[in-house]
């Protein structure tokens, strides 16, 4: 009697090991989905929150957080429209784009080809030029600021959205060169050889071969420059003051901080928009980001 | 119709000569293959036949047009790589095509080309892939039709086979030796696998530091070796070599190694009395003897199936056999062996080069 019930204590025991042995990896794969998800809204909290507030009467927003809205939703747009309208946020958003978008182009342009130059060609002068350039990356923008600004003022670039390009794609330019020179060197000797043997100049090497090679790592730098660009609010606070057209968004925001006659709710309308341009963008091109950066690395 | 003149070519880096004077002449439709060791400056020579390497010294024609200043594109020829450099971003049909848009060959030309070459090559059916699809054969067989397209006068292949398998390696070897029978084209080779040489080649040109050693048609090489690199570095396994001098024994010149074995002569050879020789013999011309011979220590037998491999060990020296007949010695035992008097070589103990 006594030995039947040790042995089916150690039979069900030695199951019982064995289920929960088997359930640990399941157990713990969803132990990491839980704490991904719980990171997943950690982040994207600020941005729900951002969100919903900006679409929630003044009035609700200044009495009530914005998670009530999960219980009595109200919802209007007059935030949206206040702030396109009668704060410029509209023309705001126009006059980023109208930086941003050159901006980056032209240093997405002159770096691809900078690098080119530094990886292929052997010219008197290029060890210094890239010493130059390593100084200009870890050169502060602070320091420039006030030479600019009077060379500015005496060239009359000042208030102007050129003037900006100028500074823009001049401060990424070090940084850009350097992130397609490490691609571009990964790319083997022999492919350029085979290229000169089937008869491609060296112009038609660059645009049939080169660059669309270059196509992921030049989306990161795209994005990355659009992203400074977007984001940066000392230049053209410093450097477009005086001018006719509407500020660009980050200096409008951060005017709309300091008055508070208006209320919160535009301020988180406006907020919003002018996040949703920049994580559209990363949305859509999300791939490249990673795999630009990685580029370099493995050679494919 | 193209034959290829090298002639007196030097190369130089900085101060460092790399290539020495180099002579060689490949007639029209010949498959000659550029073979040594590594670091011998076959590649760098293949390379100035190309145009991607500058010539320091010398002339090189190709047909009756002297190219030293002649820039890669324009010299009609076509280069294989070792890692194939196909474009990534290309299908193989755009691999193929591109060079040809280049030189403004009209649309339907191309077209019939590429069908052409992809059918010798049986790449028919993967034109429209991306080379990160296709194996290692056939990205090989892809730079191969790349090169085929332009009809050059001449094809150059640098050490194509080495990043391939094995058994695809003997596959492709044939393939390589059929296409070229095919197309008739002047074919330049460099490899540093012998095999290959002497598998494919019409000529064989063996180079050692940036120096022509021998130049000669494969079984020449194997039979009368100019010297005793190319005698060591032709046929495998290598050469067996005895250092020693000739005496006279029993009134007969006959080679007496140093440390006193006694080795027949062949029968041709004059060589005065007192000289210091190295004799050279290939494991395959060893025949086992019953009693009689030399005696040899077992010390390793090695059976592949169609033949054996011995390890012996003659006197103070290493000797390495190879038979048709399955060997039972155990180690440590002895055995009779004879070289073939006919295929001994003889070479100067000192300069290497060959005697008889």
């Amino acid at each position: 009697m006594t030995a039947a019930t040790v042995q089916q204590s150690g039979a069900v025991s030695a199951a019982a090991t064995q289920s929960v042995g088997s359930k640990r990896p399941r157990l713990l794969r969803w132990l990491v989905h839980l704490v991904v998800i719980v990171f997943i809204a950690l982040w994207f909290m600020p941005i729900m929150a951002l969100l919903v507030s900006s679409f929630r009467p003044q009035a609700d927003t200044a009495s009530s957080g914005w998670w009530t809205v999960l219980v009595r939703p109200v919802f209007t747009a007059d935030n949206y429209f206040l702030a396109l309208d009668q704060l410029k946020v509209a023309g705001s958003l126009g006059t980023s784009l109208a930086i941003a978008i050159p901006s980056t182009i032209l240093t997405v342009m002159l770096s691809m080809i900078g690098a080119y130059a530094l990886v292929r060609m052997k010219f008197p002068g290029r060890t210094a030029l890239s010493l130059l350039l390593v100084a200009l990356l870890i050169t502060p923008p602070q320091i420039t600021l006030v030479p600019l600004l009077r060379l500015y003022n005496a060239v009359g670039l000042a208030g102007t959205i050129p003037g900006i390009w100028l500074y823009q794609v001049g401060f990424t330019l070090p940084f850009g060169i350097f992130l397609l020179r490490g691609f571009l060197a990964s790319i083997p000797q022999e492919l350029y050889e085979s290229a000169n043997l089937d008869g491609a100049s060296e112009l038609r090497t660059f645009f049939s071969i080169v660059m669309p090679l270059s196509r992921p790592i030049m989306a990161s730098l795209g994005i990355m420059a659009f992203l400074w660009s977007w984001n940066d609010l000392l230049i053209p606070l410093l450097f477009m003051g005086g001018s006719g057209m509407s500020p660009p968004i980050t200096v409008n925001l951060a005017g709309l901080v300091a008055q508070t006659t208006q209320g919160q709710g535009p301020l988180m309308a406006a907020t919003f928009l002018s996040v949703a341009v920049p994580l559209l963008l990363i949305i859509s091109l999300q791939r490249y980001f990673v795999r630009g950066i990685l580029g370099g690395a493995v050679k494919g | 119709m193209t034959s290829v003149s090298i002639d007196g070519v030097r190369k130089a880096y900085g101060a460092t000569n790399v290539i020495h004077g180099v002579n060689i002449e490949i007639d029209d439709g010949e498959f000659v293959v550029l073979v040594g060791p590594s670091g011998c400056g076959k590649s760098t020579l293949l390379r100035m036949i190309a145009g991607l390497e500058e010539i320091s010294g010398g002339q090189i024609r190709i047909g009756s047009r002297v190219v030293n200043d002649v820039s890669a594109k324009d010299r009609d020829i076509a280069m294989v790589f070792q890692s194939y450099a196909l474009y990534p971003h290309m299908t193989v049909a755009d691999n193929m095509a591109f060079s040809l848009k280049l030189k403004g060959i009209a649309k339907p030309e191309r077209e019939a080309r590429i069908a052409k070459a992809a059918d010798i090559l049986g790449l028919t059916p993967m034109l429209k892939r991306y080379p990160k699809q296709l194996s290692g054969g056939q990205r090989q067989r892809v730079a191969m039709g790349r090169a085929i397209v332009r009809n050059p006068q001449v094809f150059l292949f640098d050490e194509p086979l080495s990043n391939l398998d094995a058994k695809l390696r003997v596959e492709m070897r044939s393939e390589i030796k059929a296409l070229q029978h095919r197309l008739k084209t002047t074919m330049i080779y460099v490899t540093h696998d012998q095999i290959e040489a002497m598998t494919m080649a019409d000529k064989i040109v063996v180079m050692r530091d940036g120096v022509v050693e021998q130049c000669d048609s494969p079984l020449n090489l194997y039979d009368r070796p100019a010297n005793k690199f190319v005698a060591a570095f032709i046929g495998s396994p290598s050469m067996n070599f005895i250092e020693g001098t000739i005496r006279t024994v029993e009134g007969h010149p006959s080679f007496v190694s140093h440390d006193g074995v006694i080795l027949p002569m062949p029968s041709a050879a004059v060589v005065p009395d007192g000289v210091s020789v190295t004799y050279g013999f290939r494991p395959e011309h060893l025949a086992l003897g019953k009693y009689d011979g030399i005696g040899a220590i077992v010390r390793l037998v090695e059976p592949t199936g169609s033949e054996t491999m011995v390890q012996l060990r003659v006197g103070e020296n290493d000797v390495v056999g190879v038979f048709r007949e399955r060997v039972s010695a155990a180690e440590g035992s002895t055995i009779h062996i004879q070289p073939d008097p006919e295929r001994v070589h003889l070479f100067h103990a000192e300069t290497g080069l060959r005697l008889a």
